[in-house]
């Protein structure tokens, strides 16, 4: 017999307890990027990297990044990364690296690489839980202090650092400022990696990024500007696209005193006339204690935002690669390629956030024969970056891939097949700048497919398409020049043979004749091309009259059948 | 007459002079040659011939459409022009084979297939005004005689009544033979090699004293000259005798007054004075064989329309023929007559047609 022991809610409640974030992402690795290997030794680098970035451009430095990758065991790799930053004071080094969700930018809307204070922890924690190394910080902060040495833990129970070792120390790491770490992963090194040092490059041309790759290889990618780009600005939240937990909390956490002052202090976009318009709609007291509306008061404000106008947030928050800066260093890291253009299209709004695409096109045929690997029929390359930040794995879901296959790109010659990407030597460069990018999860892959986004992305790829469209019949039309000139010098030869055999004279007389009609009829074949293209005649008169010719009677068709 | 070897190569020469002196003038390059195409048929009523009207193109060196033609046309010319100087022949086939060849650094050739040298060919019959055969290319034989003829063929004689069950297979260049003794009164062409098989083991031509050829389909070009130069040279009628349908009276039209594909040879190929002997549908009924008809095809109809409007098929009879056949929808073979036995053909259907003169022209 069975004795069945029914659990009470006290039983559970023994057992339920407080799951710490960091056991939750200990559990879930993927939701952060660290699926695999290879992956994770590119996240490493890449939460590094991000957030040297964002430290120097915050401080008004341009960036001077070292990037170090070395094997230490097989499937083991010592990651270094050093920038010239501002460094980081004693007090905040611990929670910066061993805390997740801890950072300066989640309660600002505000353009910057990182979001969510998660990725450099997490890639603490990653180090921890595959190889059980500390991380290793150096920081400097002034270049008359000592620089401060840290080696911690992550404590995934209370999410807290673990400090092991705390030192000044006397010798030189770094420069002027900045900070150093140094994390021993379990990874798997592939050339991706240089791929997004390179594409970082190019979404921030005024960094120089110094790499040492695990077989010793040095490259530079230098800088091709020398200035910062313009600091983009905060911006307070835009009613639209408001949610209605944010809206709660923003209520509760309010000093204001009213609820019209609430709206104007707040929010964006939101003057007194606005906002009382919006207690108007919302039947609510304008003068209304933030703090007491409740979940109904709380719907009807959101209602009511949807009905009233209210102006578009403003677009200063924003900061822009900019058409000629890319440009720029498209040209540096692309040094072969016949014809590169850049767009950067005027900001737009989607759900209350300001956001801006830029688009680059390059053509680089010669990119395409020298490299083996790449075949004419791959697809085109797309580099996708969001704030500057380039996305390297989940392209399938990204609205920028999704963009460029709606473009009909037949019209600039390059096969497509129905809803895939293009074949052809061109790289498409697509950069979306927005306060929040709305990324498809926590390891900011791929950018959502909003609607508004992929229309405008696809905007920007037809504006620089129009621009390439120009190259392309320029170049084809030097293409058919130089076709016909070698047909015409192909077969001189053979037709001075001939003279020469029916005429009895010189053959070599009659080819340098001929050879030298051919130099002097180049301006005359050019002109020819411009009238065909003008005529749009893929049939010229003379051209029918020779295939007229090669049609055989039908009557003789129908006897010869029999 | 056929114009003789030495003219011809004053033609090629001229063609290479005019090219060369187009460069040395630094004009574009042409070749001028007159159209093949349908559009530049014409039937000449006088002569009862078809022929090119005036109508050319110019085929120039420098225009990316007509370069490469331009190039093969005088590749074409000087080959031929080595034959001539060398005494030698060569198939058309040879030829493609000889000229062949791959353009250096490209993989481009100067011909991909026979069928770029072939029309190549005709070009230049037309735009120089003489036959293949003088341009020393040959085809595969085709056709076939026998009769009362001795010739002699490149210093062999050969008497065309004693040749066995066989005949004498007609070459492509018959204009390098010459007659030693023709003894016949008239010219028998018939359509179909059974047909030739039929009359010849029946001795047609001995008891009918004539000159029995047999096509095989469409006479080939050796073919019709053969018969030309029998008809011209001397003087024998020339009856045709095919299948009683469209395509066998198109193969008699094609004797008498030239074919539309090479309308430009007809003054030296075709024989205006041929006649046609049979079968007419008007026979099927004359001689009993309406069990043996076949009913026409929807195609036989439509090409048998086509016929009503040609210029060289007025004539009130062949109206008459054409429209019976569309009107009852039936068509004949020769063999058909074997019907009513197989000597019917040779010993009573033929002999009384001749007799009678029952010919339609």
């Amino acid at each position: 017999m069975f004795i069945i022991v029914k659990k009470t809610a006290e039983d559970f409640a023994k057992e339920q307890k407080e799951i710490s974030v960091s056991e939750f992402f200990e559990k879930n690795k993927h939701l952060l990027g660290f699926d695999n290997p290879t992956k994770a030794l590119m996240m490493t680098v890449k939460e590094a990297v991000d957030n040297a970035l964002d430290a120097c451009q915050d401080a008004g430095i341009v960036p001077d990044i070292t990037v170090k990758i070395k094997q230490s065991g097989e499937d083991k790799y010592v990651v270094s990364v050093q920038d010239n930053g501002p460094g980081i004071v004693k007090e905040q080094i611990g929670r910066i690296f061993g805390k997740l969700l801890y950072g300066s930018k989640f309660h600002k809307l505000r353009q910057s690489r990182g979001q969510q204070g998660i990725g450099i922890s997490a890639v603490v924690l990653y180090s921890q839980l595959t190889t059980g190394n500390p991380a290793k910080v150096w920081s400097k902060v002034e270049s008359k202090k000592k620089t401060h040495y840290f080696e911690m833990h992550l404590n995934t129970m209370k999410n807290e650092p673990e400090v092991i070792k705390e030192e000044d120390i006397d010798y030189a790491v770094l420069g002027e400022s900045g900070i150093k770490i140094e994390i021993t992963v379990v990874g798997r090194y592939r050339k991706t990696i240089e791929d997004y040092l390179k594409q970082t490059s190019i979404a921030n041309p005024f960094a120089k990024i110094n790499f040492t790759s695990p077989d010793g290889t040095k490259i530079t990618y230098p800088r091709s500007i020398n200035e910062l780009p313009k600091e983009p600005k905060i911006m307070k939240p835009h009613p639209y696209g408001m949610e209605f937990g944010t809206l709660q909390r923003m209520l509760h956490n309010s000093s204001s005193r009213t609820l019209q002052s609430f709206m104007t202090n707040e929010f964006s976009s939101v003057g007194a006339q606005t906002a009382k318009e919006l207690c108007k709609v919302a039947k609510l007291d304008a003068n209304s204690k933030p703090e007491s509306l409740d979940r109904d008061a709380i719907e009807k404000v959101m209602n009511a935002v949807q009905k009233v106008k209210i102006q578009r947030p403003p677009l200063d928050c924003l900061s822009p690669i900019g058409e000629s800066e890319l440009e720029k260093s498209l040209r540096k890291e692309y040094p072969n390629a016949e014809f590169i253009t850049t767009i950067t299209r005027e900001p737009t709004v989607y759900r209350g956030f300001p956001f801006m695409i830029e688009a680059g096109i390059v053509y680089d045929e010669k990119d395409i024969e020298v490299d083996d690997e790449k075949k004419k029929g791959d697809a085109i390359d797309v580099l996708r970056i969001a704030n500057r930040v380039p996305l390297l794995y989940q392209s399938g879901a990204c609205a920028t891939i999704e963009a460029v296959k709606d473009v009909d790109w037949k019209r600039y010659g390059l096969s497509q097949s129905a809803n895939s990407l293009p074949t052809g030597p061109v790289k498409v460069v697509i950069h979306m700048c927005s306060v929040w990018v709305p990324f498809i999860s926590e390891s900011k892959e791929a950018i959502a497919p909003y609607p508004d986004i992929v229309k405008e992305m696809k905007l920007a790829i037809q504006d620089a398409g129009r621009n390439f469209s120009r190259f392309l019949s320029g170049r084809r039309r030097a293409g058919e020049q130089k076709r016909r000139v070698q047909i015409f010098e192909r077969y001189a030869n053979e037709v001075a043979n001939s003279i020469a055999g029916l005429t009895g004279k010189q053959e070599k007389e009659i080819e340098k004749k001929l050879l030298g009609m051919i130099k002097n009829r180049v301006k005359i074949i050019e002109k020819e091309i411009e009238e065909e293209n003008n005529k749009n005649g893929v049939n010229n008169e003379s051209n029918k009259e020779e295939t007229k010719k090669d049609e055989k009677p039908k009557q003789e068709k129908i006897k010869e059948k029999k | 007459m056929i114009t003789i070897a030495k003219d011809v190569r004053k033609e090629l020469k001229g063609l290479g002079e005019k090219v060369l002196k187009d460069i040395e003038k630094q004009e574009n390059p042409n070749i001028e040659i007159p159209i093949r195409a349908l559009s530049n048929v014409v039937f000449d009523k006088k002569t009862g011939q078809l022929g090119l009207g005036d109508k050319t193109s110019k085929r120039f060196y420098f225009n990316v459409a007509h370069s490469k033609k331009f190039m093969q046309t005088m590749m074409v010319a000087n080959f031929t022009n080595s034959l001539i100087n060398e005494k030698i022949h060569a198939s058309i086939r040879d030829m493609y084979y000889n000229l062949k060849r791959t353009f250096p650094d490209s993989n481009e050739n100067t011909f991909d297939e026979q069928q770029e040298s072939d029309p190549i060919i005709v070009d230049l019959e037309v735009a120089l005004n003489i036959l293949r055969e003088n341009l020393h290319l040959t085809t595969d034989r085709k056709g076939i005689v026998a009769g009362n003829v001795v010739i002699e063929d490149r210093g062999d004689k050969i008497d065309w009544s004693k040749l066995g069950s066989g005949g004498w297979s007609i070459p492509s260049t018959v204009d390098e033979i010459d007659f030693d003794r023709v003894n016949a009164d008239f010219v028998l062409v018939v359509e179909k090699n059974a047909g030739f098989e039929r009359l010849h083991e029946d001795k047609f031509w001995q008891k009918n004293k004539c000159i029995l050829i047999g096509t095989g389909g469409q006479p080939s070009r050796g073919t019709r000259l053969l018969i030309q130069r029998l008809n011209s040279e001397h003087k024998l009628p020339v009856y045709v005798f095919t299948d009683s349908d469209s395509y066998g009276w198109y193969i008699y039209s094609v004797i008498k007054s030239g074919s539309i594909s090479l309308a430009h040879v007809s003054d030296r190929i075709a024989t205006p004075e041929a006649k046609f002997v049979g079968l007419t549908i008007s026979d099927i009924f004359e001689y009993d064989l309406k069990k043996c008809t076949i009913k026409a095809k929807e195609i036989d109809i439509k090409r048998a329309k086509e016929l009503l409007d040609y210029e060289w098929f007025k004539n009130p009879k062949w109206q008459k023929e054409i429209n019976l056949m569309i009107e009852k929808g039936i068509k004949a073979e020769i063999e058909a007559l074997s019907h009513r036995g197989l000597k019917f053909m040779s010993e009573t259907y033929l002999p009384s047609k001749l007799k009678k003169k029952d010919f339609l022209d």
